[in-house]
């Protein structure tokens, strides 16, 4: 057993990290599933999505041949619609809600029609918004995630001029580093972040830490007000004995130099241990058995009741053949000349529900051990409690406190995503981008 | 297994669908394909005056999706030699004698013409004749096809003309390009016509090319009128067929029923309304021959289902159905229920009555989903929830008299009872 990279040939890559929800391959096709939409009233896909696309709306824009109309009415709502049509859990947002469920019918393909209509528009270039005059207010966000982009393309309609400060080398956040490749690629992402930008009045400078290369202090002196969108990014330790060894790593990191190295330079073991059951560790799961490891497993300490990911992420992670347990959390992982060589679990039993509404999870003083060499951390993420504290932001536990106005302690100071909710999904902290762009815009009076 | 064998003024097929004259019966190629497939007659491709058609011919409107909800041609009647027509005509008796072969005829508009073109069919074999009065494009240009049903007075005429030298039945197709199928209906009834067939396609334009702006079909940059027809059209022909089974001197005679016909359930309502058996043309365009099948089985299982054993135990049955406005009994009043166990949530009947009728419907505000119920106090009973609702059975129409007796608007007014305040 080892690990390491260049498992497979580049057609293998090529195939094992295909887009999985593929798109509409004909225009009749798409309008075969935008005819099958009842056009609801008050649509429950509406009011499911954060963002609250008008989802009948555009794709009764479909139906009628005005893809422009019906990019811009998602647009209007989620500026970044084209990747949230290929990264939201929508069996639990806009899809799980379609009335044809109640029908005991397959909801409509909400997702993949909104990516008709929003790929076409990002891949013609069209200038769906245009830009107010420039009102001379200058706005500073912090990040090119989702919120940041989501805001600045709010302000920056309004007339604001609008500087992001990105600590990578390229926008997106999340979407470009963070969720599986065969999700959505760093190209299209690039795409969309030159596509949000394109309506002018918004400069991203890359390679610019908070903290580092920035500071708070700093921008509001030269801006009248700043956005913070920075998400979190610091993976949950598991804090037991062995966790330093050789091979064993944690999800983010796994994600991001799979989103940033090339598929064949990124090392993976023959049989990996995968620990959480959240998206984030089912994607690091199933692009481990992608990059050709021989055999992975989910390790989840509770049942599939109170799993985090969708049952739609599961049977991903199923059909590509990972194992899964459950029941069980890791005790100590061993090592011989410092490489992982075994993993001891302790089997777990549900006891009284904790803080969240879920059973908590008792050990059960059983264990069972298992041959691995790599084991991936994906029990969480935690919030950059360091920089946020060092930067005197009000937070709990690192996660930036604010008011109803998305206004943190520090007046004219915005946030909102993940750096505030803890990690979410894109399409919300593309509302909270939203929302902190309202407040900006009455902080700084342009309404 | 109930007998769906029909006989039409002596003219017996196996079953009551016949081929309207159109291009699937302009050949023996294709009227062989479509006895093989089990049509029980054909109208033979219009043969008559000569003319040369063009290209393109056809032209549709599509409806969410779904392709040729209503179809519009401008062919004219057959561009080949008669005598080829008749050829094969004749071959196509003799391959299956059991099955109706009627030809449709349009000749140029003299006597002699008509008792020519009479005299050479006959000599083929040919069960009946179909008069086309109906072709509402070209031909018109010639005073021909339409320009004839259009006036009763010329449709007499012609018809006296075709009795004089027909031996076998003849069946004069009316066009609906009318205020009224009623006059031309009669003139050929009093003129000796032995029955009727209805309708002809309806003079339209399908639609523009968005792009070159020029109406379809597109015709080297030009296009012309065209005859409409296919599912649109079966409403306005069931109508036109009721005011033929209710008038006294029309509904003497037997009825072909034409217009939209697609599946055993339009013949079924065409056959209750009076026709003596259909004719189906833009459906096998469509689809092909084969529809022939469950024309059938479906037919003969619905037979079955309500205990008819032959057509003729409910040939015309829905047509007392039919009344005048005036006779409609004001007292009768429903309401619409919701089950609320059926219910989806779509909202289309709340949007449906709030915005275009009459604010019978309440919301209650939900997330997702809102709950929808009727405001008995407020519903005029008019269907429109019922009708755009998705599921089947959900929402239902009950009944909840405003009186016991039969009240008609005549009644209504002499008693001087009070209209509505809302």
């Amino acid at each position: 057993m080892a690990i390491i990279n260049n498992r497979l040939n580049p057609e293998q890559y090529s195939n094992n990290f295909n887009d999985i929800h593929p798109p509409f391959e004909t225009k009749d096709a798409a309008l075969v599933e935008a005819n099958r939409c009842l056009f609801c009233y008050d649509a429950p896909c509406i009011k499911s999505c954060p963002t609250s696309i008008n989802v009948p709306k555009f794709i009764k824009q479909i139906s009628t041949d005005n893809i422009k109309g019906s990019a811009h009415t998602i647009f209007s709502s989620n500026i970044i619609g084209g990747g949230c049509s290929k990264v939201c859990p929508v069996e639990k947002l806009c899809e799980g809600a379609c009335v044809y469920n109640l029908m005991e019918e397959e909801p409509i393909n909400i997702a993949k029609l909104q990516r008709y209509s929003t790929e076409k528009a990002i891949k013609e270039k069209w200038p769906l918004f245009q830009r107010k005059a420039s009102t001379g207010k200058k706005v500073a966000v912090i990040g090119a995630g989702p919120a940041g982009l989501s805001c600045a393309h709010v302000l920056s309609r309004e007339g604001v001029d609008i500087t992001i400060f990105e600590k990578e080398s390229k926008g997106g956040g999340l979407m470009t580093y963070g969720i599986a490749a065969y999700k959505v690629t760093p190209e299209f992402c690039e795409d969309e972040v030159n596509y949000i930008t394109s309506i002018g009045g918004i400069e991203i400078k890359y390679n610019q830490e908070l903290g580092k290369d920035i500071s708070l202090a700093e921008l509001q002196q030269q801006y009248d007000s700043v956005y913070l969108g920075i998400g979190v990014g610091l993976a949950r330790q598991l804090e037991i004995q062995g966790e330093e060894l050789q091979g064993v790593e944690d999800a983010i990191t796994f994600i991001y130099d799979i989103r940033t190295k090339g598929y064949s330079n990124v090392a993976v073991g023959d049989k990996v241990a995968v620990i959480g059951m959240g998206m984030t560790a089912i994607d690091a799961a199933t692009q481990a058995m992608r990059l050709g490891a021989k055999e992975v497993t989910l390790i989840y300490r509770r049942t599939q009741a109170e799993m985090p990911c969708t049952e739609v992420e599961l049977n991903i992670a199923k059909l590509d053949g990972c194992n899964i347990i459950w029941l069980a959390t890791p005790k100590e992982i061993i090592g011989v000349n410092g490489k992982v060589t075994q993993l001891v679990c302790s089997i777990i039993q549900l006891g009284e529900p904790d803080a969240s509404g879920r059973r908590s999870p008792v050990e059960s003083g059983e264990t069972f051990t298992m041959d691995i060499d790599m084991v991936i951390k994906a029990a969480g993420q935690m919030p950059f409690e360091e920089l946020v504290t060092n930067t005197q932001l009000g937070n709990s536990k690192g996660k930036i406190t604010i008011d109803n106005t998305c206004q943190t302690n520090i007046k004219g100071v915005f946030a909102g995503g993940d750096c505030v909710n803890g990690g979410k999904e894109v399409v919300d902290a593309v509302q909270a981008g939203k929302e902190g762009a309202a407040a900006i815009l009455e902080y700084i009076q342009l309404s | 297994m109930a007998d769906i064998s029909a006989n039409f003024l002596g003219i017996k097929s196996p079953n009551p669908f016949w081929l309207a004259s159109a291009p699937p019966t302009d050949k023996k190629f294709n009227v062989l394909r479509a006895f093989e497939a089990g049509w029980g007659g054909v109208v033979w491709k219009t043969l008559g005056s000569q003319v040369k058609n063009v290209s393109s011919r056809y032209s549709s409107v599509d409806f969410n999706g779904s392709r040729m909800m209503g179809f519009n041609n401008i062919e004219l009647i057959s561009d080949r030699p008669l005598e080829i027509n008749l050829l094969e005509i004749r071959e196509c008796i003799r391959e299956f004698p059991d099955r109706a072969m009627i030809v449709s005829l349009m000749a140029d508009n003299t006597k002699e013409a008509w008792h020519e073109l009479i005299k050479k069919v006959e000599d083929t074999g040919a069960h009946g004749f179909e008069l086309n009065f109906g072709c509402p494009h070209g031909m018109t240009e010639r005073g021909m096809g339409a320009s004839v049903g259009q006036d009763p007075e010329i449709a007499r005429m012609v018809v006296e003309w075709v009795m004089e030298a027909a031996t076998i039945p003849v069946i004069t197709k009316l066009t609906p390009n009318v205020h009224s199928v009623v006059p031309t209906g009669t003139a050929a009834v009093e003129a000796g016509t032995n029955a009727l067939s209805l309708i002809n396609t309806i003079q339209s334009v399908t639609g523009i090319d968005l792009d070159t702006f020029v109406a379809n079909p597109n015709v080297g940059g030009h296009s012309a009128f065209g005859g409409y027809c296919g599912p649109a059209v079966k409403p306005i022909a069931l109508k036109m067929l009721t005011t033929l089974s209710q008038n006294a001197l029309t509904k003497i005679v037997p009825i072909s029923g034409i217009g939209g016909v697609s599946t055993w359930k339009d013949a079924v309502e065409f056959m209750l309304l009076g026709a003596s058996n259909v004719q189906v043309c833009t459906a096998a365009m469509k689809y092909g021959f084969r529809i022939i099948e469950d024309l059938c089985e479906g037919l003969n299982n619905w037979m079955d289902e309500k205990q008819f054993k032959t057509i003729y135990d409910f040939i015309g049955k829905s047509v007392p159905s039919i009344t005048s406005w005036e006779e409609l009994d004001i007292n009768y009043h429903i309401v619409a229920n919701i089950d609320q166990d059926k219910c989806i949530h779509c909202g289309l009947c709340y949007i449906a009555c709030e915005d275009t009728s009459h604010q019978s419907i309440s919301l209650d505000f939900g997330k997702p989903y809102n709950t929808y119920t009727i405001k008995e106090e407020e519903c005029v009973g008019c269907n429109l929830c019922k009708l755009v609702c998705p599921v089947d059975s959900c929402i239902t129409m009950v009944e909840q008299r405003k009186g016991d007796e039969y009240l008609n608007w005549k009644e209504y007014q002499r008693k001087g009872l009070p209209l509505n305040d809302h």
